[in-house]
């Protein structure tokens, strides 16, 4: 404990004196039991002496020794059990069904028996009967225990202790204890310390005459009594307030359902497209469809899908408004961005934007320790007349520079709505490689064009998992410890503040 | 790939294939793959040559094998010219047709044909052949085969003109390739339920009245597509002219895997890059000629792909950029106008953005400068997620722990195990989930809660959680027919059941709220009637006279259905009406 026990006030002084009695020094078990105190208070007045200085002299030994347990205090107290069951039976017999009535009964009987103390004559009328076949008993069992308790057990052969520890009457402990001898500034006076600074000794002023114990800056503090939040929530917080230092407006993203329109086709994802399958995407039984679309629009985006237009060969195919109806668990946030960026076009005049986004996204995809079913995803979208794919690695170097990411590289890479489209690598001092830390692109005009979105209007985008950066930082391998009910609470509750930066 | 001839170095070649777009994902042999998957022993006579797996962009159809994985790098090394790939008519005069009959319309309308003619294949080459075709197969054919089946035939074999039709399963008879003996097609059905390869592309057809074959004059059997071709036309290493046709649901899809497939192998034909055409005869008697091997032309300025990619190249440099990604272009010398030709293997390239992709890749991602845009925007935030975040420190403050649980669950614990019936919880459901855990979103955060408290017992009591996070639930009024709520859900777990703990949270979110104590403009509990909990210890909150959510002592049932011992209480309830 952090301050000095109260315990060790007690016996303090006695021990003193006993000490200054003492030639060579004294043990403290025998101590204890001079002053007749627990050895624990011993122990503490040791302590509490020692950190006043070099008052006493202590050192620490171990000894072994034997204590009777709480059966073997009981026998010595009320004699053994075939002693007492001998005293038990009158002289003109007892029914033996009577003797096992006893609480000590059927071991004492045994025992009794077996010292040929008492005898069972069998033929007797109403069963039974024991009589005794000596005239008087000596209860060694008791003897031995009672020369342990006073411990004199030196006299005791190992046999007969072994035969009462095997009795479970006796038990071997170890005692650790002190040595105590006089320090060189061995005094038996010593000055009383205060524990506390107390609102009276402020009062009074009496702390100036006070001496105060050292306190253990050895032991821990007491942990507070407080709530915490979530690893990935305090990552989540740190990358939305980096778009909102970057002038970044955050998107609705709380809709989950979403129809297979705004999350594929608006992009010019098509069809056919194998993200579109059932081992991949979610789709819902119920409800199963969305009716309500932009018209105007949908036609716009059919029409680019089966024939082209804006420039565009399309994909030639028979594009189905079926397919486009399914409704599904997104699996993007683009699908909100795509809302969104629909929403912009329809204004009448256009107006630059910077959006982003955190929220969940489902796969139904195989699950491993770094894949789960659902994840969050984080998304930056910037919309302004005549950017360049120089304005996207520009953007992405000034993000991730606030990841404490300052060394990018990118490579080509395929998306259906982005083109071009790159991967972010960065590269890790740790691993000694590149991995990938994101993904990128500029979106096709044949998704921003149909929106109405003025034709010199370029739309760049990235996006990453909030999962990933989050398991780095905190030195976690398996995804399900982080996310879900599986949490490791502990790891939650030990958490540090999240600086992505440092 | 068992051989690079490009580069010197691993390194380099690392560095080219991350400047072209492409990952190598690793350096091994196939002695090495050999002896991680079976052991040492069984690796020591398989080959030392060194292969490189390398991951491709999905939509480009022309790296997919290593004649055009080679053909690509070389010429963005400037190693190579690009070739030009032609059609060309048979010495005969007479092309090879393939005459369709109407009844394939019930079930495979489309197919187109090629012949390559005199070509040399050598192991290797062989391979390659077998292998793309496969890789189409997963690629851009989808869900295998189902858009589109190639059929590769020993032309010497079997003799024109060749008929796609389709027939009851019972009349067509073969030898499928590598059996013995003739099956018919629904014997073949059968026979290929255990195979685990062809297994997965019976469904394409097994329902349908008919199946689609094609056949020659004799009527010798080349395939039924999309499952099988016939033993009889098998190519093999000594083949000479071989015999292509693309069965398919979409004919776009069919003539670039066509396309593809000539484009990549005319290499070795005894006139290297031309391909023999053949007529396909429509029910309708209209003729095409196939392969179409078409370049298109498009026009672009100089200026475009500077602006969009933000270089500063002259006209000059950009053709050259592009003539190194396989697009030949010029200068046409009129202003900064460039002329692009795509050629028939890159189907990707549909818009001018792909074509300035190209030159970006080309003039290298990591050579451009990168700038500031001067995009000038105020931040906002989402009211909800503002008030959900300035809320979840004070909760914490308040010395509850956060947990984040899952959108998706089984019904079950949403409704069995909260005592509730699925109808009664307006639920979504998902139509395929792999497993029970996703088969519906999510309708209440407190199962997620229970859960999170069930797999942390060994933590010192009490637990106390909240979470604040989305449900769903069906909505009429919205355009998908679902919406989403925005919850707050915290639990007390421990010896006694802490209602007043629970409760005094609420009282302390009030107050953060802003909402005093009181029943019309202020909020209330009133005692109410819950089968998730414990009779007499469930009350309904009111704020602002409207029924915001629940607290109380959850139900000994629905405690022991979520594996815990303790009492609990809970309380839930929306934040929306809040913002």
């Amino acid at each position: 404990c952090l301050f000095p026990c109260s315990m060790a006030d007690t016996g303090v002084l006695e021990l003193l004196r006993l000490i200054e009695k003492a030639d060579d020094g004294v043990d403290s078990v025998d101590a204890a039991s001079r002053l007749g105190v627990d050895h624990q208070v011993v122990v503490g007045a040791v302590k509490s002496l020692q950190s006043l200085g070099d008052i006493i002299s202590a050192e620490q030994r171990s000894s072994k020794h034997w204590e009777l347990t709480e059966e073997g205090s009981e026998i010595a107290k009320q004699g053994s059990y075939e002693a007492r069951v001998f005293s038990a039976v009158p002289l003109e017999g007892l029914a033996q069904s009577d003797l096992m009535k006893l609480p000590f009964g059927k071991i004492g009987f045994s025992k009794a028996m077996s010292n040929r103390w008492i005898k069972v004559d069998k033929a007797q009328e109403g069963g039974p009967r024991v009589y005794r076949s000596v005239d008087s008993v000596v209860d060694q069992v008791r003897e031995k225990l009672l020369l342990l308790q006073k411990g004199s057990g030196s006299q005791l052969e190992d046999k007969d202790k072994n035969e009462l520890k095997k009795r479970k009457l006796l038990s071997e402990v170890t005692v650790k204890s002190y040595w105590i001898g006089k320090g060189n500034s061995f005094s038996t006076t010593i000055t009383k310390q205060e524990t506390e600074l107390t609102p009276e000794m402020i009062a009074s002023g009496s702390w100036k005459e006070k001496k105060f114990k050292p306190y253990n800056f050895e032991a821990m503090g007491v942990a507070p009594d407080c709530g915490h939040l979530h690893p990935l929530m305090k990552v989540r917080t740190q990358f939305r307030q980096i778009f909102l230092e970057m002038g970044f407006t955050e998107m609705p993203t709380n809709n989950f359902i979403e129809s297979s329109f705004w999350n594929f086709d608006s992009l010019f994802q098509p069809q056919q497209h194998p993200a579109r399958d059932q081992h991949d995407t979610f789709f819902l039984s119920d409800p199963a469809l969305s009716h309500e679309f932009p018209q105007d629009y949908l036609e716009r985006v059919k029409r680019v899908h089966s024939e082209g237009g804006y420039g565009s060969q399309g994909y030639m195919y028979d594009w189905k408004i079926e397919e486009a109806q399914k409704n599904i668990l997104r699996t993007h946030t683009t699908a909100v961005s795509a809302r969104m960026l629909y929403k912009l076009a329809q204004q009448e005049k256009f107006t630059p934007v910077k959006y982003f986004s955190i929220d969940r996204v489902f796969r139904n995809e195989t699950l491993d320790a770094t894949h789960l079913a659902e994840f969050h995803q984080i998304e930056g979208v910037v919309a302004d007349y005549g950017l360049t794919l120089g304005d996207l690695m520009g953007i992405l170097h000034q993000f991730f520079t606030k990841l404490g990411i300052t060394k990018l590289r990118f490579k080509p890479a395929y998306n259906p709505y982005t083109e071009p489209s790159m991967e972010v690598f960065s590269y890790h001092e740790g691993l000694k490689k590149w991995v990938e830390v994101g993904n990128s692109g500029v979106f096709r005009p044949e998704m921003l064009l149909p929106m109405g979105l003025p034709e010199d209007v370029s739309v760049i985008a990235w996006g990453l998992s909030l999962e990933r950066p989050t398991m780095i930082k905190y030195g976690i391998n398996n995804i399900r410890e982080l996310v879900g009910h599986k949490v490791n609470l502990q790891m939650v509750y030990d958490g540090p503040i999240c600086r992505l930066d440092s | 790939f068992p051989r690079k001839s490009v580069e010197d170095t691993d390194e380099e070649f690392d560095e080219l294939c991350f400047e072209f777009g492409l990952e190598l994902d690793e350096i091994t042999s196939e002695k090495e793959i050999i002896s991680k998957e079976q052991g040492d022993c069984k690796a020591s006579e398989a080959s030392d040559i060194i292969l490189y797996k390398i991951d491709v962009p999905a939509n480009r159809y022309d790296l997919l094998c290593l004649e055009g994985l080679v053909r690509g790098l070389q010429v963005f090394k400037n190693k190579l010219e690009a070739p030009r790939y032609r059609r060309v008519r048979p010495a005969s005069g007479e092309p090879q047709k393939l005459i369709i009959t109407k009844e394939t319309a019930a079930v495979r309308p489309h197919a187109v044909a090629a012949v390559l003619r005199n070509i040399t294949f050598t192991q290797e080459r062989y391979d390659s052949f077998i292998e793309l075709q496969e890789k189409l197969h997963q690629n851009i054919c989808r869900s295998e085969r189902s858009l589109v089946a190639i059929g590769t035939h020993d032309l010497d074999t079997i003799s024109g003109p060749f008929t796609f039709t389709a027939k009851p399963p019972a009349q067509i008879c073969f030898k499928p390739l590598n059996q013995t003996k003739e099956y018919t097609a629904a014997e073949l059905m059968t026979l290929y339920k255990t195979d685990s390869h062809l297994r997965h592309y019976l469904h394409i057809i097994e329902d349908k009245p008919v199946y689609p074959v094609i056949h020659d004059r004799n009527g010798i059997v080349l395939s039924m597509p999309p499952i099988i071709n016939g033993d009889h036309s098998k190519i093999n290493l000594k083949t000479k002219n071989v015999f292509i046709e693309c069965t398919a649901m979409d004919l776009t899809k069919a003539k670039i895997v066509l396309d593809m497939m000539v484009t990549m192998f005319s290499e070795y034909c005894s006139q290297p890059f031309t391909v023999e055409e053949a007529e396909v005869v429509h029910p309708d008697g209209k003729t095409c000629v196939y392969p179409e091997l078409a370049y298109r032309t498009e026009t672009l300025s100089s200026d475009f792909i500077n602006r969009k990619v933000g270089i500063n190249e002259s006209t000059e440099k950009i053709a050259q950029l592009l003539t190194k990604m396989c697009l030949k272009s010029t200068a046409t010398g009129a202003g900064d106008e460039i002329e692009v030709e795509i050629p028939p293997t890159r189907s990707d390239v549909i818009h001018a953005c792909d074509i300035m992709e190209d030159a970006a890749i080309a003039y290298g991602f990591n050579n451009i400068v990168r700038t500031t845009p001067r995009t000038y925007t105020v931040a906002n935030q989402f009211p909800l997620n503002k008030l959900t975040e300035l809320l979840r420190q004070d909760l914490a403050a308040a010395g509850f722990t956060e947990a984040l649980n899952f959108a998706l669950c089984s019904q079950e614990d949403i409704a069995d195990k909260l005592g509730k019936k699925i109808e009664d919880t307006k639920a979504i459901h998902i139509s395929n989930p792999k497993t029970a855990e996703f088969q519906v979103a999510r309708t209440t955060l407190l199962p997620g809660l229970l859960k999170t408290i069930a797999a942390n017992r060994k933590m010192p009591l009490p637990l106390k959680l909240f979470e604040i996070s989305d449900v769903v639930l069906k909505d009429q009024k919205k355009d998908v027919g679902a919406r989403n709520s925005r919850r707050f859900c915290a639990v007390y777990y421990s010896k006694s059941p802490g209602f007043e703990v629970i409760h005094g949270l609420l009282d302390r979110t009030m107050q953060l709220l802003e909402v005093k104590p009181g029943s019309t403009d202020g909020y209330h509990i009133r005692a109410a009637e819950d089968s998730t909990f414990f009779p007499g210890r469930c009350a309904e909150i009111f704020a602002r006279g409207q029924s915001v959510g629940r607290l109380g002592v959850l139900h000994p049932d629905v405690i022991t259905r979520f594996e815990l011992t303790m009492p609990c209480s809970a309380l839930e309830m929306d934040l929306e009406p809040f913002l």
